[in-house]
């Protein structure tokens, strides 16, 4: 029975990590797909953060003004947020034809640097606290199926269910309709494309605004429902890049970043609230937090050797 | 038979240099920290103003902006290299602390009394060692397992930023303040007397020095070596470095082994010279600043140097900046947005290009011109250099009067 509390205890948890780095890695797979490298996802994540926790401080501070609202405009704030953010990305790596690892490094370094300052100009410091994120809620009814009902669907996120939504959309819109048989083509072969009539550009566009929209959720996400707060001092301690390394482990297929994604945000549940459960309390606070990255760096040992990345990304047309 | 002095191949207009389009980046990041400080309705020039105050006013500050361009130059050179092969080291943060906390634990374990030319040594190769083998994993992945440098360098960051917050409670734990390292006693860090008293408390050390000799190091390696011509061979294009036999998997190892140590290096003149305490869970940001110094630099020793020490100006300056009232993350933002620009280089050197053609284009025709009125029939192309420039000039002058005359 121990085993089960831990169980009940920890897949909720894993969850809520789960979502953001989820959207992340589903951002960098539009991207990718579509033929761009974008190493990007953690300043546009960051990026989201900042602009949600903004907006949602102000609105809270409206007295009478609905905190629920509040979370609604805050998460669509970010969303347009981090897309227009994008927009330098894409800008840079299509039309300018730049070298896209660096673009994407000097867009992290923009996110942190101008956020952190605006974040100044608002609040006088680099800290931005919401007074109140989503109160978890049970499913009504799904809740009361015994053994997935605990695990799944009890004190749960409405982004969570969302962010989900989302996922399905984008995989029946990259797999299922034509749209995204150019978009994926526009990844692997994009001269030929284009002698089919594509215009290679505002696909390549949409899928890296696409990146921008999803990991602009997703940082609103980490927000509005463990984080609580801005905070400039640690940014999002690499989530962005762990969704990088998700979409990789995930093969660039759907179905396979959901499962990768949920293997990280298990362990970094296991990373944070490791000193809660007595199995894990004899480990140092360090090899706790240090656990998510390793597990990351070995996933990528086993999973990059026969990459299955688009033939074009990173390659301008 | 070529002619001494006789340019055989045909006039052409110049183009850009590096350097001209690295001071337009430069040039572009200060316009936009000038538009984001104009939105906060303040004066951006009182705001550079201030910095170039805080970072060149008195012998100490120029003191402490050269202690900050130290690890600049550094870890700019690090990741040049890694770039020269081809290679993007954007884990300079984490290969910094690696070096910081060899050195901290050694400088506080080795004997007080050992000499500093023995102890110099001994912490600046251990740190170095440390630091090569911390780049050389994120190679080895890179070579033996196909992950992306990117990828692996960042995860290595944060399991080195762990380790210290691991290693600092449990070797050098300064009791009265429980999340800080016990500072390092002068003896032990890099800093001198005479470079102390020269800059009246500056936190200059001899890391500055080391900075410079890595910089030749570095331009002999990359210059004057076949291990350097074999990185570089890597770097310009893998396959074909193959094909002449280069062992490729070798060569990325090697490369980021050698710019790991660079980085480790730089994490020592910072925590064992310049602050001289380490912090747990603090990530430098330094590391990412490296990025835009070698970018800036255009990846050369020399061009590294001074886009270091400019760096440093912005960052140590931008402490004067509260009494304007402007926040001090001015700073990041225009380094951030210099690097975009540095990225984005193509436009500017294409712009540039514009305008040397068309100036280039307006000489061509009036050196006809004037060759023609003296009943010099040589086409342009034949011209020596100095004949084409007179003849532009008197070109320019008869083109003039005929627009008067009309």
């Amino acid at each position: 029975m121990e085993f089960w509390n831990v169980l009940t205890s920890i897949i909720p948890s894993a969850i809520a990590y789960t979502i953001p780095i989820l959207m992340g890695a589903l951002g960098g797979l539009y991207s990718e797909r579509s033929g761009v490298t974008n190493l990007c996802i953690e300043g546009l994540m960051l990026f989201g953060v900042f602009s949600s926790a903004a907006t949602i401080v102000k609105l809270q501070a409206i007295p009478g003004f609905s905190f629920t609202l509040a979370i609604i405009i805050g998460i669509l704030v970010a969303m347009v947020a981090s897309t227009l953010l994008s927009v330098l990305h894409a800008f840079a790596a299509i039309n300018l034809k730049a070298n896209q690892v660096i673009s994407g490094t000097a867009i992290n370094m923009l996110s942190t640097a101008v956020s952190l300052f605006l974040a100044q100009t608002i609040t006088g410091s680099g800290n931005i606290t919401i007074v109140r994120a989503i109160v978890r809620q049970n499913v009504p009814l799904l809740s009361k199926i015994p053994v997935i009902g605990p695990l799944f669907f009890t004190s749960t996120y409405w982004t969570t269910w969302v962010c989900l939504i989302l996922w399905g959309l984008s995989w029946f819109l990259l797999y299922k309709t034509s749209f995204g048989l150019r978009l994926r083509a526009c990844g692997e072969h994009p001269s030929a494309v284009a002698s089919a009539g594509v215009n290679v550009h505002k696909m390549r566009y949409i899928g890296v605004l696409a990146s921008g929209l999803l990991s602009g959720i997703g940082g609103a996400c980490i927000l509005v429902t463990y984080a609580g707060e801005y905070n400039a001092g640690s940014g999002i301690n690499g989530l962005g890049f762990l969704a990088i390394a998700a979409l990789i482990f995930g093969q660039w297929k759907p179905l396979g970043i959901l499962g990768s994604t949920f293997f990280f945000g298990l362990c970094m549940t296991i990373a944070n609230m490791g000193k809660v459960f007595p199995i894990f309390q004899s480990i140092p606070t360090g090899y706790l937090g240090m656990f998510p990255y390793v597990a990351t760096l070995i996933a990528l040992i086993f999973s990059s050797r026969k990459s299955a990345a688009p033939l074009a990304s990173g390659e301008p047309f | 038979m070529r002619q001494k002095g006789v340019i055989n191949k045909p006039l052409e207009a110049r183009t850009a240099s590096p350097l001209l389009v690295s001071l337009s980046a430069v040039f572009l990041g200060i316009i936009a920290g000038c538009i984001f400080i104009l939105c906060l309705g303040k004066n951006p020039f009182a705001g550079f103003e201030r910095i170039l105050f805080g970072a060149l006013s008195n012998t100490r500050r120029i003191g402490n902006t050269l202690g900050m361009s130290t690890q600049l130059i550094l870890i700019g050179l690090s990741v040049a290299f890694a770039f020269k092969t081809g290679l993007f080291n954007i884990g300079a943060s984490g290969q910094m602390l690696v070096g910081g906390i060899t050195g901290s634990i050694l400088a506080y374990y080795l004997p007080m009394d050992m000499p500093r030319f023995i102890y110099l040594p001994i912490i600046i190769v251990a740190a170095m060692l440390a630091g090569a083998f911390w780049g050389f994993l994120s190679g080895l992945l890179k070579a033996k397992f196909n992950v992306h440098e990117v990828v692996s360098t960042i995860m290595l960051n944060w399991i080195a930023y762990w380790i210290v917050y691991d290693f600092i409670p449990r070797f050098i734990i300064d009791p009265t303040i429980s999340v800080k390292s016990k500072p390092i006693e002068t003896v032990h860090t890099l800093r001198a007397d005479w470079l102390t008293d020269l800059t009246a408390f500056s936190t200059l050390n001899y890391g500055f020095f080391l900075a410079i000799i890595m910089c030749v190091v570095v331009w002999f390696i990359l210059q004057k070596t076949t291990l350097g011509f074999n990185l570089k061979a890597v770097g310009s294009n893998r396959f074909c470095a193959e094909y002449a036999g280069i062992k490729v998997n070798r060569s990325i190892m090697i490369s980021m082994a050698i710019a790991g140590a660079l980085a480790s290096l730089a994490g020592l003149t910072y925590y064992c010279g310049y602050s001289n305490i380490m912090e747990m869970g603090k990530m430098p940001n330094e590391g990412y600043d490296g990025i835009a110094v070698a970018l800036l630099g255009n990846c050369s020793p020399i061009g590294i140097f001074f886009s270091a020490i400019f760096f440093g100006i912005l960052k140590m300056g931008r402490g004067s900046l509260a009494a304007t009232g402007i926040p001090t993350e001015i700073a990041d933002t225009i380094i951030a947005t210099i690097i975009y620009f540095t990225a984005t280089n193509v436009i500017l050197a294409s712009f540039w290009n514009r305008i040397f053609h068309s100036s280039f284009e307006k000489k061509e025709e009036a050196a006809v011109k004037a060759a023609l009125s003296h009943g010099d029939n040589t086409p342009v192309s034949q011209m020596t250099k100095e004949k084409f420039k007179a003849y532009a000039k008197e070109g320019k002058a008869l083109l003039k009067e005929e627009k008067e005359v009309r």
